[in-house]
């Protein structure tokens, strides 16, 4: 475990996890009314950090299945906390959305902010410090941390910055995602006291937790635990009702980045942590799973049909696309698994993308409904070639990105059983409906929109919009880069998730251990484990 | 496999061609309406020879894939970038070479709005026929299949008709409601073939080398049936077709007709009866049945018709009819025939839009009560439309007695009650396309509107005389086309009698393991 894993010569990773914060500092010295320069910082900043990732794929070996550029210290040695940081396979490319994703945010809010300019700016450099630690951290401890950490400016950015119900949203999203984060508080606590009392170790370095795998009794407990607190986030069936209210209230910039990143963050979860901790509940867990990811898919499908909209109609499109990722990672097979990851990244590109260019339109407009509007193509061309491009991603049309993702999840869920495959190209087939409709009404037919003609993109709207495309052709044409990345880490998790399956079983076994939550059960289980 | 005579990537150059045209278009300004025209039409021209050139050295005496051209795209799922192709993939590569030149020539004067937008997406679709009928691996086949929906969609989406929006939905959701079940029947393949040779691919040769347990032969076939007979389109899944092509602009009719249909007929060819020969076998009777319904149906809609586009429309679902009764016949003239078929009904419907183009142009209006005496006014159209129209009704010394006379016997050989159902067809389908041409053509010329109407210019002219040509040639001298495609045909036969008795004997040891395979891999 250990031997694979790459120490960092230099701290790359704390640099670019810390590099936002130090501008977003910055950036709170600077006077108020200087709104360019605020506004230039924000995106040298973002763009710097963007840069400097870039530094990541160019060094990273494809072939070690382990953590590199990993960085180790001790934090809070009484309790075994440790800052652990470490990059492999899974979090690359998610590491990479999120550099990608926040010079976006910065390009998209250029015009469409200008109140609070310095607390709004800093805070989307907060988020990305947040978001990189999620997706960096190694120690569930930290990893806690950085996982609550960005509630607080995204909390912010909806309250203060957003639509007309900004602040029954901000409260619904704060409240539903701290709730499901205490559970999963509890369940790493009982992750921490049940390897503590069995080693003798208390720690919360995930690598060596993965090494003493807790009994399946208590697993099936932790997984329900990490289950509230990641499905929320995700956002998964019955779980979701949070994001269309927020997406719908937060300000462009916000929704992009609360649909590229933030919501990755659930599934991540899933396969950092419950997948290899929790081997035996996952799957014990995973025919429910795949069932409520399956009924998402659907379900999320046919609401976005009737929503009228836009960022409604994308937001509930995430709830379905997000059902596909976990179908992926649920089928617990390779392709799956790669096929859910590339999801997504995906469903980051498309969908960041979909809200950047829906804020476009509102910008000029101060309008979101689909009614609004008819015939754009004609005055905005630019504007309706790249939206549709977009739209043929989110509906995975071979040559673009979502294709790639979408046959992996489909030769994932087919190995599993046919059916899944057959449930997912009906998915596909409802994304298809709503996608085309809605293009069909806002961008095809005579031109109407009753305050007159709209102007077509500005070059910096479309130099952001071909970032997008770029990403989207390329991953398309030519995925083979992207999935070599993770080849070696999900063979790894997948070898580490049947190994840690059969020791839980013979640990299983050998103890009486009855399903608790609590450390007197810990220390019960200390007990027979003697 | 014969591997590639020319030793460099000509079908790579052929099917990408069109697309460097269309990105070369992108850097003409828009208003240059003109050079926009010239550089399109300088590109099918330039697709069209080197498809010519194909023709050139194409070995007919083999029935193996050539011109070889692969590449890895992603070996970790067994996909990869393989192109080749036989004597049938020839003859439709030849056929969607030419008449794209057409199309782009009928779109000269009737397109004047986004000329440059209009023939980027002709040339992206032009790509993608192509791709389709040279693609030997499955995803990159699925790739083309749906690229050619996207310009298609646009096509009929900016410059159709009035009820544009809706026939472009439902042209789209039809198709891809097809292909995605179609998508799923190929994973299953892939597993299938993975489980009983430890080798997962998509490569369709190599998928080709396995006889499949006789229970996932029905189920795989029956989804890819979704895939194509919606596209051919087989009765009762045609109801797109005339809205679709109604709605398109007469470029795109022709395309649709001309190519886009065979795509359904090819993918049987190419995929249902090679792959899967027992379940051929099997849906023989099903699918005969519904190919006969939809060549009498067919006809007796389209003898209802007042709006020409819309008779055409109805008319191509009872010339595919018989494509498909003639492919399904199991004999080699039935098989010969409905290949054959398939060009015929290319340069006859295509060449039947193009002359309705040509007066909507005029008057826009297609409606057949509108007009009427047109020969006085327009001789030289009344002479195309003539041959054309012969053509399409198979008079003899034309391409279509050939096909239609192979498929018949075929059919008859075959068994005697679906070929008596279908002579139905041959016999409605003069009534109506000669009922048409007498009611537009003939007769007398009453509305003034008419009476000034201009005969066709040289262009149009040009762009009627291949499809005149054709007609003649495959008419007169039908052995030069027949030669190319006998060795590939009379292949699959073999390929799916043989292989239906093998797979008969497989039954007793594969079924078991190989249909529950797919389901154990799971949950590892």
């Amino acid at each position: 475990m250990t031997q694979d894993m790459a120490m960092a010569s230099w701290p790359i990773l704390s640099i670019l996890i810390f590099l936002p914060s130090v501008g977003a500092i910055f950036i709170l010295f600077l006077k108020k009314e200087e709104t360019e320069l605020i506004r230039w910082m924000g995106l040298g900043i973002s763009l710097l950090v963007f840069l400097l990732s870039l530094y990541l794929p160019l060094t990273f070996d494809a072939s070690n299945p382990g953590f590199q550029w990993v960085e180790k210290a001790v934090w809070i040695k009484t309790f075994g906390i440790g800052y652990y940081i470490g990059v492999d396979g899974i979090s690359l490319l998610l590491v990479l959305l999120t550099t990608f994703i926040t010079v976006v945010c910065m390009l998209a809010s250029w015009r469409d902010t200008t109140k609070k300019l310095r607390a709004y700016t800093a805070l989307f450099l907060f988020t990305e410090t947040f978001s990189l630690g999620v997706f960096m951290a190694q120690d569930l401890f930290l990893f806690y941390v950085f996982w609550e950490a960005v509630l607080i400016p995204m909390v912010f950015i909806i309250g203060i910055w957003g639509g007309k119900r900004k602040l029954y949203s901000s409260i619904k999203f704060f409240l539903f995602t701290f709730l499901g984060s205490l559970f999963m508080l509890l369940g790493v606590l009982v992750i921490y006291q049940y390897h503590g009392s069995i080693t003798g170790v208390y720690t919360f370095d995930s690598t060596i937790l993965a090494l003493t795998p807790l009994a399946p009794a208590v697993q099936f407990w932790v997984f329900i635990a990490f289950f509230l607190g990641f499905a929320v986030k995700v956002p998964m069936f019955p779980l979701h009702t949070w994001l269309p209210d927020a997406h719908t209230d937060a300000p462009t910039a916000g929704s992009i980045v609360l649909a590229a990143v933030l919501l990755k963050f659930g599934t991540y979860a899933f396969v950092r942590f419950s997948l290899p901790l929790l081997p035996n509940a996952s799957m014990q867990f995973a025919p429910l799973m795949i069932a409520i990811s399956l009924f998402a898919l659907i379900y999320g499908a046919l609401l976005t049909i009737a929503q009228k909209d836009m960022k409604k109609l994308i937001a509930y499109s995430s709830v379905s696309h997000m059902g596909l990722v976990m179908l992926g990672i649920f089928v617990l097979n390779i392709e799956g698994l790669k096929g859910g990851l590339m999801q997504m990244v995906n469903h980051g590109i498309s969908t960041g993308a979909l809200f950047l260019l829906v804020g476009m339109i509102y910008e000029r407009t101060h309008t979101r409904m689909i009614g609004d509007y008819t015939g754009l193509f004609k005055h905005m061309p630019v504007y309706g070639v790249v939206f549709f491009i977009v739209m043929l991603s989110s509906m995975g049309i071979p040559s673009t990105n979502g294709f790639i993702g979408e046959i992996l999840v489909l030769i994932g869920a087919f190995k599993a059983h046919w059916f899944y495959a057959v449930v997912v190209a009906l998915g596909i087939l409802l994304g298809a409906v709503y996608i085309l409709w809605l293009f069909q009404r806002v961008f095809l037919g005579d031109y109407h929109y009753v305050g007159g003609r709209l102007k077509d993109l500005g070059l910096r709207e479309t130099v952001t919009a071909l970032s997008f495309i770029v990403l989207i052709f390329v991953i398309g044409l030519y995925p083979k880069p992207f999935l070599n990345v993770m080849d070696a880490s999900f063979t790894k998790l997948i070898s580490q998730m049947e190994q840690n399956y059969k020791k839980a079983e013979l640990r299983g076994k050998t103890s009486n251990v009855t399903a608790g939550l609590s450390d007197n059960i810990a220390a019960t289980v200390k007990e027979t484990e003697r | 496999m014969t591997g590639n005579v020319l030793n460099f990537p000509i079908l790579s150059i052929l099917i990408f061609l069109p697309l460097l045209g269309a990105v070369v278009l992108a850097f003409v300004p828009a208003r240059n309406k003109e050079v926009l025209r010239i550089v399109t039409l300088g590109f099918t021209l330039i697709t069209f020879v080197v498809s010519l050139v194909l023709l050139m050295h194409f070995d007919s005496s083999t029935y193996k894939m050539q011109f070889i051209d692969r590449a890895s795209w992603m070996p970790s799922i067994g996909v990869s970038y393989f192109l080749g192709m036989d004597g049938i993939s020839l003859v439709l590569l030849l056929l969607t070479t030419l008449l794209s030149i057409v199309a782009v020539l009928c779109s000269w004067s009737a397109v004047q709005e986004r000329v440059k937008e209009y023939m980027i997406h002709m040339l992206i679709l032009e790509t993608g026929m192509l791709g389709v009928f040279v693609s030997l691996d499955l995803i990159l086949f699925f790739l083309f299949w749906e690229i050619g929906l996207i310009p298609m969609y646009f096509l009929i989406g900016i410059w159709g008709g009035p009820r544009r929006l809706y026939a472009n939905i439902k042209l789209f959701l039809y198709t891809l409601l097809g292909s995605v079940f179609m998508l799923v029947g190929m994973l299953a393949l892939y597993y299938a073939h993975g489980n009983i040779t430890g080798e997962y691919t998509f490569d369709l040769l190599k998928l080709y080398e396995v006889v499949y347990p006789y229970n996932l032969q029905w189920w795989v076939f029956l989804t890819f049936f979704f895939g194509f007979a919606i596209k051919v389109p087989i009765f009762p899944f045609h109801t797109w077709l005339p809205d679709a092509h109604v709605e398109a602009p007469t470029a795109g009719s022709v395309l649709l007709a001309g190519v886009l249909l065979k795509m359904g007929t090819y993918g049987f060819l190419r995929f249902n009866l090679p792959l899967l020969p027992s379940a051929t076998i099997a849906f023989t009777p099903l699918i005969l049945t519904l190919s006969v319904i939809g060549i009498v149906y067919g006809a007796f809609l389209a003898l209802a018709q007042t709006d020409m586009k819309k008779l055409v429309a109805y008319s191509s679902v009872s010339h595919l009819g018989f494509v498909m009764a003639g492919i399904f016949a199991m004999n080699l003239q039935g098989l010969n025939g409905g290949v054959l078929q398939m060009i015929n009904h290319g340069i006859s419907t295509g060449g039947l839009f193009l002359v309705i183009g040509m007066i909507y142009e005029r008057r826009h209006t297609r409606m057949m009560s509108e007009f009427g005496g047109l020969s006085k006014v327009m001789p030289i159209f009344a002479f195309f439309i003539a041959a054309i129209v012969l053509s399409s009704i198979a008079l003899p010394g034309t391409n279509g007695f050939i096909g239609e006379l192979l498929i018949l016997i075929g059919l008859f050989k075959f068994s005697l009650f679906p070929a008596a159902v279908a002579i139905i067809g041959v016999v409605v389908g003069p009534i109506y396309m000669l009922g048409m041409y007498r009611k537009v053509v003939l007769g007398k010329l009453d509305n003034p509107k008419n009476k000034v109407l201009k005969d066709l210019n040289l262009r149009e002219v040009l762009t009627l005389v291949p499809i005149l040509i054709l007609i003649l040639w495959i008419g007169l001298y039908p052995k030069a086309f027949l030669g190319l495609t006998s060795a590939s045909t009379a292949h699959l036969l073999e390929v799916v009698k043989t292989n239906q008795v093998k797979a008969g004997a497989a039954v007793a040891f594969n079924v078991g393991d190989a249909t529950h395979a797919p389901e154990q891999g799971g949950h590892r």
